[in-house]
């Protein structure tokens, strides 16, 4: 079983970690990864992103996140890197990766991942526009909704 | 003592990020209305807590979850990861 959590502030190359990863998914016939970037909408522009995250329990939580999906799919490798600070838009905020002999439990398994730690990893996003105005992103009631099926299935 | 932590909009209007304080709760929802009498900047704070969520010692948790020899409580606004 391999997990590997970074917690990071600085940018992370996607292409070298998706290549490295894959590299030492020994056993997988399929990887599966996802990014999530700061979104830029023409119609509400961004000034920056800032993400605050609560030290300590992030890694504790993303680790227990990521045993959790080892636990439901017959996974390899689980890579989950999650940045906190200010970030510009169309920067990387975060990527997980899963590594599998099955392609549907790569892909599953990504999916519960980001279900997962978008509701039980303390981190807070919060949206600065250009003219100073500046608010914390709320939740989302589907996000819950969606950590609900997981429970169900 | 218990060294309480804030996150996110409560950080901000509390203008502060830690208090340590003497408390005699024995769940986090006595731990909060012990907080809500510090000032008026708490009471107003806690005054809905259906948006507010805790984590005792860095684990997820309901508001009537007991604080028995915790070290750090941690209240925060639901979380937006991802």
């Amino acid at each position: 079983m391999s997990i590997d959590i970074r917690v990071q502030s600085a940018a992370f190359d996607l292409g070298a970690e998706v290549n490295a990863f894959a590299a030492a998914a020994q056993g997988a016939g399929a990887v599966v990864s996802f990014t999530g970037v700061v979104r830029d909408l023409p119609e509400e522009p961004l000034a920056h992103m800032e993400i605050e995250h609560y030290a300590g329990m992030t890694e504790k939580a993303l680790l227990h996140i990521a045993k959790e999906a080892m636990a439901r799919w017959p996974l390899v490798r689980v890579l989950i890197i999650h940045r906190y600070g200010v970030l510009a838009p169309s920067e990387k905020i975060m990527m997980v990766a899963t590594a599998s002999p099955h392609r549907k439990a790569a892909f599953e398994s990504a999916d519960f991942l980001m279900d997962y730690l978008k509701s039980r990893a303390p981190f807070w996003k919060k949206e600065a526009r250009h003219d100073g105005r500046a608010d914390w992103v709320e939740a989302k009631d589907e996000d819950e909704a969606a950590l609900a099926a997981w429970k169900k299935s | 003592m218990v060294e309480v932590r804030y996150f996110a909009w409560l950080r901000e209007r509390l203008g502060t990020d830690r208090e340590t304080i003497a408390s005699g709760a024995s769940t986090v929802i006595e731990l909060v209305a012990e907080l809500r009498r510090q000032s008026e900047a708490h009471d107003l704070v806690f005054s809905d807590l259906a948006g507010i969520r805790a984590a005792v010692d860095q684990e997820l948790v309901d508001m009537d979850h007991p604080i028995a020899n915790a070290q750090e409580i941690a209240f925060f606004p639901p979380m937006t990861g991802g």
